[in-house]
């Protein structure tokens, strides 16, 4: 049957043929690096369309409908516009830091795309601590936001940088905290091995109701960890005119723009792969029947319709909630999302020595 | 108790978070409540709020008689000297002279459609006309004057 994995097997093997392994494996790369790049572009086209849309409907608009069939076409002419804006650089910046920190923030979400799988058998590179690595890697955001904050010169940026420090720092800890609770019942780092101990059913239905909790938690803790609203007090627009970016136009505005709906993304892909079984479609224990049936939709489709379905659901909060104050966010961490993941943790792990699970 | 405060609290938020997500999931699927006019595109069957405040205007019947007494009510309660009135004395048949407007003048480009005038006046002879497209090339053209020319004041209005 037709499949990712079946090309990549298919092209790994051409390529061994043709040339010594060593050249075939920086020609792979090369072919990874490319598709990553075009993946991120295809990805920041759709999610700001999508995005753009959902919250014209939650706000009982139309949203874009000019350009293309539908206004489907709206952010493709957004970002030709942006690419032939001028990249100003303020006469006070640091600027070296102020050119490189988009960059920064950009290869801080590439990177975080390397151990999630996409579909059966196609990810690319599967480490027996990816969740390790995502958790590692993900902080690592934070440095571009800071850099561009305080390389800009000006107090807005150095603001928002500072809050978007504490927000991440403090996020971190209930979103590795949930993330746990599925390591503790898998018994694995390994994002494969994760998946496929979801084969007799996803882990947010096998895990009863504290799995769940942990499952909105980490919503929640993501949601703050890529800064978007009701948490986006870096950018925060009525109080920081734009928070980090303030200074930053044309393109260097637009690969920040881009990194957060690849962060979202990203984070609702691991979401998806941890609670809703990445690629892995909906088996219900052994039904037999139902799981054949199940098969039949292909892995990329499962994995990509898991992670918009999360995608759509933290566009829902952005459209929903007022954002916070700095105060209520940090309380809202500190006293409530970190005991009740602690407790919730001790609840899984309970849980998973005693097998009270699926 | 602040452990039972507590879990109150976790359960209320999470109550109202989800009841405000119900609302705008209601907005996002039902999708004729969307209130966008697509405005110079469907100019001819353009429906306005009730409310939508446009310009003053003073109506007039088919006698060309309106209903202004004259008495500057909302002159003084125009915040910013948008209505000025020019009041005349006309001789009744009865030969008692009586108080009547020459002119109504209304600039527009002061207007900000606060609709202070039209609640001050006591005999209901200004209203709020739902036409918006008010772009001239003249400032001069913004002054209107409301009553139209030999109009006078209906029967039975005091």
């Amino acid at each position: 049957m037709w499949s990712l994995s079946g090309i990549t097997t298919s092209i790994q093997n051409a390529l061994n043929s043709a040339f010594n392994p060593t050249f075939a494996l920086i020609v792979e790369m090369v072919i990874v690096g490319v598709c990553v790049i075009g993946l991120f572009a295809m990805l920041g086209l759709i999610l700001v369309i999508m995005e753009r849309k959902v919250s014209a409907y939650m706000q009982v608009r139309l949203g874009p409908n000019r350009v293309g069939p539908k206004g489907m076409l709206q952010s493709l002419a957004d970002t030709l516009k942006l690419l032939v804006k001028e990249g100003l650089t303020p006469d006070g910046a640091d600027k070296f830091l102020f050119n490189l920190a988009p960059f920064v923030a950009m290869i801080a979400s590439m990177l975080l795309l390397a151990p999630i799988a996409f579909a059966r058998d196609f990810q690319i590179w599967d480490i027996n601590i990816g969740v390790l690595f995502i958790s590692a890697v993900s902080s690592i955001s934070v440095i571009g936001i800071l850099m561009a904050g305080w390389a800009s010169n000006n107090k807005y940026s150095l603001l928002g940088a500072m809050r978007s420090g504490a927000q991440i720092v403090s996020y971190e800890l209930s979103a590795g905290l949930s993330v746990l609770c599925i390591v503790i019942l898998t018994g694995s780092l390994k994002l494969s091995d994760i998946i496929q101990s979801q084969e007799n059913g996803w882990w947010i239905f096998k895990g009863h109701i504290p799995v769940i909790i942990a499952f909105v938690i980490f919503l929640v803790a993501v949601t703050a960890e890529t800064n978007r609203a009701p948490f986006d007090l870096a950018e925060a627009e009525s109080e920081l005119t734009a928070g980090f970016h303030t200074e930053y136009s044309g393109m260097k505005f637009a690969l920040f723009f881009l990194a957060e709906y690849v962060n979202v993304f990203i984070v609702c892909g691991i979401g998806a792969t941890l609670f809703l079984g990445g690629w892995m479609p909906l088996h219900i224990g052994n039904w037999h029947g139902f799981n054949h049936i199940m098969d039949f939709i292909p892995s990329s489709i499962w994995f990509f319709g898991k992670t918009f379905f999360l995608i759509f659901v933290i566009m829902w909060f952005r459209w929903t909630f007022p954002r916070l104050r700095i105060d209520q966010l940090l309380n809202l961490e500190w006293k409530y999302l970190l005991p009740i993941s602690m407790l919730n943790m001790l609840l899984v792990t309970l849980m998973a020595i005693m097998g009270w699970h699926f | 108790m602040f452990l039972k405060n507590y879990i109150k609290e976790v359960f209320g938020a999470v109550k109202s978070l989800l009841t405000g997500m119900r609302r705008t999931g209601y907005y996002f699927t039902h999708h004729k409540e969307i209130i966008t006019q697509q405005y110079p595109d469907n100019r001819d069957t353009l429906a306005l709020p009730e409310r939508f405040r446009g310009e003053v205007v003073m109506p007039h019947d088919e006698k060309n008689e309106h209903r202004c007494t004259g008495c500057t009510a909302c002159e003084l309660a125009c915040p910013n000297g948008t209505i000025k009135v020019i009041t005349k004395f006309d001789i009744t048949p009865d030969g008692k002279k009586k108080k009547a407007i020459d002119k109504l003048v209304y600039h527009l480009e002061l207007c900000t459609m606060c609709n202070l005038c039209i609640e001050a006046c006591p005999s209901d002879a200004i209203k709020m006309a739902q036409n918006f497209e008010h772009s001239v090339y003249d400032r001069s053209q913004l002054t209107k004057v409301l009553n139209n020319p030999g109009s006078k004041i209906m029967d039975g209005v005091e």
